[in-house]
């Protein structure tokens, strides 16, 4: 374990940003905080760099306690939204700028930020000034930058979010790369789930200052705990049912039976309980031996080229589905009956609250 | 560029005269390009050309030669001193006041506040602040009889006159210092907040950013509004003439005193001194012009 | 922390000082004319006298003339600026700037000599064309805040579309200048307006140097003879000053609340 965040909250006024945030991470792991705007991913990140006091709460990193240090004291690499280059220097003076305020020797300085800029890929841009560069590679030399005093931690506050769709793919792949190149334990800030799906060892899942779930991609996405997590990563079918049986697991959804391959444990008969399960999950007309089936009927097709999507409705409750394309299929119509079915280990049963 | 070149004509509306569309947009300007000619551009020509002119009409550098008069060169001297004083002073205060509302933390009200008063007190110039001045640090002003009768200190018997070159810089520093907070706020609140962020993250002390990345950023707008508080202390009268009368000798009242009644006997010279305002303080708009550019480049 | 911040609250509360300590003082001189008490009897000789009265009128009358003059060149010429000859922009803009570099004696100056007895264009003669030599020289004076006051208007809007819809719509220029363009950037004009008011009613070396009954001169021979009526003049030039821009805050506050889309 190299960084630890324990216990940490922050309160401004009568408002919580941060309510009780509780993380080991090791060295060398990417963890990403994924969440929507306000949730206080941010506000976490911002207090690990010290740019935020915690209300309450410790970090450390290795064996020291940090949690009193100001900014410039904490040997953590940062990199900003807004790339935050300084105008008025080159990028080799940008690279350069961490060196030079630790006094470290000219020839030393200069060699560093040489093999920055080839780890980025701007060997040639050592002369240029940031406001001639694209923003792509004013957010790569914003990482150079953070990278050459090579410090323990490296942080990223939504850096690809000012940047052109395509330029988010290739960079983000750029980082990861670098990332596991150097080895540095490394926090990054989003709210685009594919990116944190796809660079991240674990990922933070927060929501109104609340952690939801922390874990690695393939369990936020296919085994979310809490419903805001199962709404916010991927789309997903909800189900809102009536136990009938909660250890057996049977339930009705809008007055059809279905199981649940897990049980409900605990839950009382009557009650309602969300159901989740994924649209890639559900067949429509194929029926499989043991497993669940719903009646229902089509109520929306939408054509979206390489998949179609098709709403079934039952009655309070509707599901959608994603079939691929095929053109030698015609696409079903809307208002006729179907039946769709899906395995009883599909359903995840969701929490209201974090467990 | 505009959307409007791509735009298909619709066929159910009847044609637009497209080219009468032009011929339109420089009649809408003329009205503008006569007045300026006529009430800007070519009576400053006229003057500036007289300059090279004698009575006669023909081109001569005597009048300009002229200029080293004694009289005149101690104008020149008195209001180039009394201009860099005023602007060096306005820079130095207004760049600390507009420090304070930018960077001290203090409660949100007080930025519109100092933005309105500062419109007000920059637009205060002329005959009624000298007559608030007087009334402030004249012989019988308030603020002096307040040091006599508190501190036992009399201004005036220090050596003191509000009607002097000190008392004419105090009086300028009313409009200048909040046209240098106007100018400078929305210069201080470009340096943005993540540069001290990433500055401080990546080691350095408050002093190092402030000297390897805040101050450079800043210093052209710095030095081009100081350049512009000099030009406008520089081309400024009623104030002077509000305080002083015509006996302070400065550039603008002497070139007042020789419209009035040509008291260098020489109506060309007058020209000449217009000249020279102008150069003066078009040099130095210009330089202001050219710092603020470059600024400008950095802070996209 | 805490230690800047005091220094901001010094540097707020000395600044509070100097600025409010001439007005005060003003206003306390002012109120000294009779002896031994505070009376408003210097305002009230100075607003009943007749000069006061003539003088401030014919300002508050050319400065309106003013505001004529300066909006009928501006907004049409920013509009095609900015519409159709993006090109002249730079011309225009330096135009703008210039009253700001020349100074106001020297453009005076220059009225005398070039539309004295002796020119083609004898306005000096007649006191109705000193008084429009007056009023241009006070639209020059304003343009630059006009100017900046209406282009900045112009930009909040988005006046292609407007004009390609007018257009559409069947309108001509004028339709689209004066019903659909000027009343989109009514604040814009208004504040140019307030600033040229504030201009012209202080304004001391046109009127002094073309020898108009204008408030500036009477301002000034008031000051050389008279010890506490200029001290009521300038608390009631303050003011008119402050009006001004309290109501340009005021128009611009109201856009922001009540966004018009």
């Amino acid at each position: 374990m190299f960084l630890e965040i324990s216990n940490l909250r922050k309160t401004f006024g009568t408002y919580t940003a941060v309510q009780h945030f509780d993380m080991k991470i090791d060295r060398g792991e990417f963890i990403s905080f994924l969440g929507p705007s306000g949730c206080g991913k941010t506000t976490t990140l911002r207090m690990v760099a010290g740019f935020e006091t915690p209300t309450e709460g410790m970090i450390r990193i290795g064996n020291r306690d940090i949690t009193g240090l100001r900014p410039n004291q904490r040997k953590i690499g940062m990199v900003f939204q807004s790339y935050a280059l300084f105008p008025n220097m080159t990028v080799a003076d940008n690279v350069a700028f961490g060196l030079k305020v630790a006094r470290r020797p000219g020839a030393e300085i200069a060699q560093r930020v040489e093999e920055m800029l080839k780890l980025i890929g701007l060997p040639q841009l050592g002369d240029r000034y940031p406001f001639q560069l694209s923003g792509g590679q004013q957010q790569r030399v914003a990482l150079a930058r953070a990278l050459a005093p090579k410090p323990q931690v490296l942080l990223l506050d939504e850096p690809l979010s000012a940047l052109d769709a395509k330029i988010r793919v290739s960079l983000r792949e750029e980082i990861r790369a670098v990332q596991r190149e150097l080895g540095i334990t490394t926090i990054y800030v989003t709210h685009d789930q594919e990116e944190a799906l796809s660079m991240s060892d674990r990922i933070v899942v927060m929501n109104e200052g609340r952690v939801e779930q922390i874990g690695t991609p393939f369990e936020i996405y296919n085994l979310p705990r809490t419903r805001f997590v199962a709404s916010f990563v991927g789309t997903l079918n909800i189900l809102q049912a009536r136990v009938l049986d909660g250890p057996a697991g049977r339930v009705a959804v809008d007055d059809q039976e279905i199981v649940v391959a897990t049980g409900l444990s605990g839950a009382t008969t009557g009650e309602t309980c969300s159901l989740a399960l994924r649209p890639e999950a559900i067949r429509i007309d194929q029926p499989a031996p043991g497993g669940n089936r719903l009646q229902g009927s089509i109520e929306e097709v939408s054509f979206l080229g390489s998949v179609v999507r098709v709403r079934v409705r039952f009655d309070r409750n509707s599901v959608s589905i994603d079939t691929f394309n095929n053109p030698g299929i015609t696409l079903p119509e809307r208002g006729r009956p179907v039946t769709i079915s899906f395995a009883r280990d599909d359903l995840v049963v969701l929490q209201q609250a974090p467990g | 560029m505009t959307q409007a070149d791509e735009v298909v004509p619709l066929p159910t509306l009847t044609a637009r005269p497209r080219m009468s569309m032009p011929s339109w947009a420089w009649l809408g300007t003329a009205p503008f390009f006569l007045f300026a000619l006529l009430f800007l551009i070519l009576p400053t020509a006229y003057l500036l050309v007289g300059a090279f002119q004698d009575v006669e009409g023909h081109f001569t550098l005597e009048n300009l030669a002229n200029l080293s008069q004694p009289s005149i060169v101690s104008a020149y001297r008195i209001s180039l001193q009394v201009s860099a004083a005023s602007a060096l002073g306005g820079a130095v205060v207004g760049s600390l006041l507009a420090s304070a509302v930018v960077f001290g933390g203090l409660p949100r009200w007080i930025r519109p506040t100092v933005v309105t008063f500062s419109g007000v007190a920059s637009n205060f110039a002329g005959i009624p602040l000298a007559f608030a001045f007087l009334a402030t640090l004249g012989r019988a002003g308030l603020v002096t009889t307040l040091l006599i009768t508190v501190f036992d200190f009399n201004i005036y018997s220090a050596g003191f006159n509000l009607l002097s070159f000190w008392g004419l810089v105090i009086t300028y520093l009313y409009f200048q210092i909040p046209l240098m907070v106007l100018i400078l706020l929305p210069a201080l609140e470009g340096l943005k907040r993540e540069w001290r962020e990433a500055s401080e993250i990546l080691g350095a002390s408050r002093w190092q950013y402030w000297s390897w990345v805040a101050f450079p950023i800043i210093w052209p707008s710095l030095l081009g509004s100081t350049l512009l508080l000099f030009a406008n202390a520089f081309g400024a009268i009623a104030t002077a003439y509000g305080l002083t009368g015509s006996s302070l000798n400065i550039v603008p009242i002497l070139l007042y005193a020789q419209i009035r009644g040509d008291v260098l006997h020489n109506p060309n010279l007058g020209y000449a001194l217009a000249l020279g305002m102008v150069v003066i303080t078009g040099l130095s708009n210009l330089a202001y012009m050219v710092l603020r550019r470059r600024s400008e480049r950095w802070m996209r | 922390m805490n230690r800047s911040r005091l220094g901001a609250w010094l540097s707020f509360a000395i600044g509070a000082l100097y600025f409010l300590v001439p007005l005060i003082a003003t206003m306390e001189f002012a109120m000294r004319i009779r002896r031994g008490q505070y009376t408003f009897d210097a305002f009230q000789i100075v607003l009943t006298d007749a000069r006061f009265q003539a003088t401030f009128t014919y300002s508050t009358l050319v400065a309106l003339a003013t505001i004529a003059v300066g909006t009928l060149l501006v907004v049409p010429t920013a509009y095609w600026v900015r519409l159709r000859l993006p090109h002249l922009r730079p011309v225009v803009e330096f135009i703008t700037l210039l009253p700001l570099v020349i100074p106001a004696i020297v453009i005076v100056f220059g009225y005398l000599r070039m539309y004295n007895s002796s020119s083609l264009v004898p306005l000096t003669d007649t006191d109705l064309g000193t008084d429009i030599l007056l009023t241009f020289g006070y639209a020059t004076l304003a343009l630059p805040y006009m100017y900046r006051s209406v282009d900045a208007g112009l930009q909040a809007i988005d006046i292609h579309t407007l004009t390609e819809a007018a257009e559409n719509l069947g309108a001509r220029w004028p339709t689209i200048l004066f019903r659909i363009i000027l009343p989109n950037i009514r604040v814009a004009v208004l504040s140019g307006a307030l600033l040229t008011f504030a201009i012209v009613i202080g304004e001391f070396t046109l009127a002094s140097l073309l020898n108009r009954p204008a408030f500036g001169p009477y301002l000034q021979l008031i000051g050389a003879n008279r010890a506490y009526e200029p001290a009521a003049l300038a608390i009631i030039a303050f003011a008119i000053t402050w009006a001004c821009m309290g109501l340009i805050q005021l128009f611009a506050r109201q856009t922001q609340t009540a966004p018009a889309r």
